[in-house]
């Protein structure tokens, strides 16, 4: 019987964890569904220790040489990592957000201020809500504004 | 409309580059951000002052109707969240 020199198993194993790690933030990150609780990155973590799983088992029984329980049991540590890291920056670094105790809450009065648009305007917080008189004699009164604090791209 | 410390030259980029048409204002001293309380110190780029994310929805008369305080960066409100959140402030 011919010996497979490349334990697949193992690879696919390995490729996978790289691929469950890659595709959150390229691509599910994107969805808030795949985003909020990042199963598909789990279900792809978990066929990675099933392929991994058989190809540590191939490798430590039978015909297995000492290389390729020394590449397998690499690949699996590698793809172990790869999850902790995972769960690391998925559970843990992106809470580490400070508590805001002063933010306005419901039914408070939202603070004033004024800063520059993208054109270098000075706009404020309370002429946009008193902006409806125009908008208002077009069939539309300003019903309010929805406030956006992001992080910026630099 | 939405703040952050960007210049008002590096909103106007991501707007064109995503097509948003509403308005971006610039807080680069972060000074509005504080005094809502949402400052996140040295979370930016060199250490940077920025805002974490928030998000307040006002009705006319400038009071808060809704408020969205995420414990986690990549859980953000929805467009759904907040179109029913505006829905059932009115």
């Amino acid at each position: 019987m011919r010996k497979l020199r490349w334990n697949w198993f193992a690879w696919a194993g390995f490729l996978l964890s790289i691929l469950a790690f890659v595709s959150y933030f390229t691509v599910l990150v994107r969805f808030p569904a795949t985003r909020d609780v990042p199963w598909a990155n789990f279900l792809l973590f978990g066929a990675a220790a099933l392929f991994l799983l058989a190809g540590l088992k191939r490798a430590f029984t039978g015909l297995g040489s000492l290389g390729g329980k020394f590449v397998s049991s690499a690949l699996a540590l590698l793809s172990i990592s790869i999850l902790g890291v995972f769960c690391f920056v998925v559970f843990r670094a992106t809470r580490q957000l400070p508590a805001s105790h002063g933010a306005p809450t419901v039914g408070q009065k939202a603070p004033d201020f004024t800063l520059r648009d993208t054109r270098g305007n000075l706009v404020s917080l309370s002429t946009l809500l008193s902006s409806s008189p125009e908008t208002a004699s077009s069939g539309a009164a300003t019903q309010g504004v929805l406030l956006i604090f992001y992080r910026g791209y630099w | 409309m939405a703040i952050s410390v960007d210049a008002p030259e590096e909103s106007a980029d991501l707007c064109r580059k995503a097509g948003y048409t509403y308005t971006f204002l610039s807080d680069p001293n972060a000074e509005v951000i504080r005094r809502y309380d949402l400052l996140h110190p040295g979370a930016g780029v060199n250490a940077h002052d920025i805002a974490r994310p928030a998000e307040f929805l006002l009705d006319s008369s400038g009071i808060v109707r809704w408020v969205n305080l995420t414990e986690d960066l990549r859980v953000r409100a929805t467009l759904e969240d907040m179109l029913k959140a505006a829905k059932s402030s009115h």
